[in-house]
């Protein structure tokens, strides 16, 4: 569940018939910190599976799908061989659809590989109540019959809701409720930065 | 645009292009789907829709069907003969009977134009519009331009030859409305007798020489001679009208040379097409088949997958 969408939601709805407007509260990482957190990251797969022979990434549209091919990227480097990377759109397994006002877009999932016997790792920008990567999987294993799941995550804000953790964090941000956490990145953002968004009257 | 702003599906005519740009975008991502082992996601769980078919129908009737299970949506299929239409039920009781069993979407065939718009002002169930009479098939036109955009990669300042009975066919009709409105050019070919009083409406050119209304097209789109709907005089003989509008091979040499033919089906061998040409690497019947449960799937969604306000 990416940051961006839910200002959006918010500021139409407002709440109590309040106008909610979002104040800058921080900012947790910027382009360089990104760049380090997704080489640990990458070095942590590789340490994990003891190499990556058997191991393919799937971004979780929208901002996981750059995220993976970065991680695609640092892997080559370090290990000379070039991981298999899919696109997943979870759209059509949420669990909110009958219950939201705003009809989320559908978008093309590309996975042009089995995922059969595969180690997968699944990449998102914020793991927040697990909710995204509960109908990831259940999108996955539709797909094929992988001999893992694992998920990496850039930001860990916390209040989970399923019992889902992440194996490979950029960054715990312990956060409220009430705030929002909003990652940008180049290949869609124009820049690459995480900041923490604050909920207040208007 | 994000949401399909509307109750029903009912004909091309009242949609917008912005609209079919949205159906088109999300048919694409479902076509996916049907590529997978398992071809199934859960996102209509839940949800209850009516097939009702008062005409016969093969195609249409199996895509929507498959459709529906593709996307997890729970069912019924009545045809027409074996439903309480021959007992006398009106329309508007036979649907309002099955609404209150918890059907939320109603897929219609129906021989009368204007039927589905008459039901979907009585009830609360979205309606999609599978042919109704000789006024729409709006299904059929989106899985049309699906078809050609798949292919030709826009729709935008094609040129698209429909040939044939355009005046009894529903076909026809939301491909002239749909085209048009995504910025296609369309002509019409086909003898005067078989042409819709209201051509003009329309806005596109007639002609009676298929060769010449071939030359420089992108599409050739052979329809149906509806062999039920005609009344006597309207042409000599199927004979006659196959060799005067029949689409062959000799015809379309004018065409551009990456043409696509196309045909709704059923198909009429050797009257509106020849066989050679409906079996040619040009033909696109068969995608044509693909693209309709990739287009319901995405209808189905657009009007069934949010809250409705």
């Amino acid at each position: 569940m990416s940051g961006v969408l839910q200002p959006t939601a918010l500021q139409q709805s407002g709440e109590g018939g309040d106008k909610m407007a979002l104040k800058h509260k921080a900012t947790v990482m910027d382009e360089k910190t990104m760049q380090q957190a997704l080489r640990r990251i990458a070095h942590e797969i590789v340490e994990h599976n003891r190499g990556t022979e058997s191991v393919v990434l799937i971004g979780i549209r929208k901002r996981g799908a750059p995220l993976a091919e970065r991680l695609q990227a640092y892997l080559n480097e370090i290990e000379d061989f070039e991981i298999p990377l899919g696109i997943l759109d979870i759209t059509l397994y949420r669990d909110d659809l009958t219950q939201r006002q705003d009809q989320p877009e559908v978008h093309t999932t590309d996975v042009p590989f089995d995922l059969t016997d595969k180690h997968v790792v699944v990449v998102d920008d914020v793991l927040f109540t697990g909710r995204t990567v509960r109908a990831a999987m259940d999108a996955l294993i539709d797909l094929g019959r992988p001999a893992g799941i694992q998920l990496a995550v850039l930001i860990d804000r916390g209040h989970r809701e399923l019992p889902i953790r992440a194996d490979y964090v950029g960054k715990n941000v312990p956060s409220s409720r009430s705030e929002l956490v909003e990652v940008k990145v180049k290949e869609i953002d124009q820049a690459d930065q995480v900041d923490i968004l604050e909920k207040v009257k208007e | 645009m994000q949401t399909l702003r509307r109750k029903d599906i009912l004909g091309l005519e009242e949609i917008s292009a912005e609209e079919i740009n949205l159906i088109l975008e999300t048919a694409r991502s479902m076509r996916e789907i049907m590529q997978r082992k398992i071809k199934k996601v859960p996102t209509l769980r839940g949800r209850s829709v009516l097939n009702l078919f008062y005409e016969p129908s093969t195609r249409t009737k199996a895509s929507f069907e498959l459709a529906q299970k593709y996307m997890s949506a729970d069912s019924v299929s009545v045809a027409g003969t074996s439903s309480s239409l021959v007992k006398g039920e009106t329309l508007k009781d036979t649907v309002r009977n099955v609404e209150i069993m918890g059907i939320e979407c109603v897929i219609m065939r129906h021989p009368v134009s204007g039927s589905s718009h008459y039901l979907a002002k009585n009830v609360e169930a979205s309606v999609i519009n599978a042919g109704d009479g000789m006024h729409e098939h709006p299904t059929q036109g989106l899985l049309d331009m699906f078809t050609i955009w798949e292919k030709k990669g826009r729709l935008e300042k094609l040129k698209i030859a429909i040939v044939g009975d355009i005046r009894h066919s529903r076909v026809a009709r939301s491909n002239l409305w749909g085209l048009q409105k995504m910025g296609a050019e369309v002509v019409v070919v086909g003898p005067p007798t078989l042409m819709p009083p209201d051509l003009a409406v329309f806005g596109v050119k007639h002609f009676v020489d298929i060769e010449e209304a071939v030359e420089n097209a992108d599409v050739v789109m052979a329809l149906r001679l509806q062999k039920e709907r005609q009344e006597s005089g309207l042409f000599p003989s199927m004979r006659e009208y196959a060799e005067l509008y029949g689409v062959t091979a000799q015809r379309i040499t004018r065409a551009k040379d990456d043409l696509l033919i196309m045909h709704p089906g059923p198909i009429n061998r050797g009257i509106e097409i020849s066989s050679e040409l409906a079996d040619s690497p040009q033909s696109v019947v068969l995608e044509q088949a693909a693209s309709g449960v990739a287009i319901r799937m995405a209808l189905l969604y657009l009007l069934l997958g949010g809250i409705k306000e």
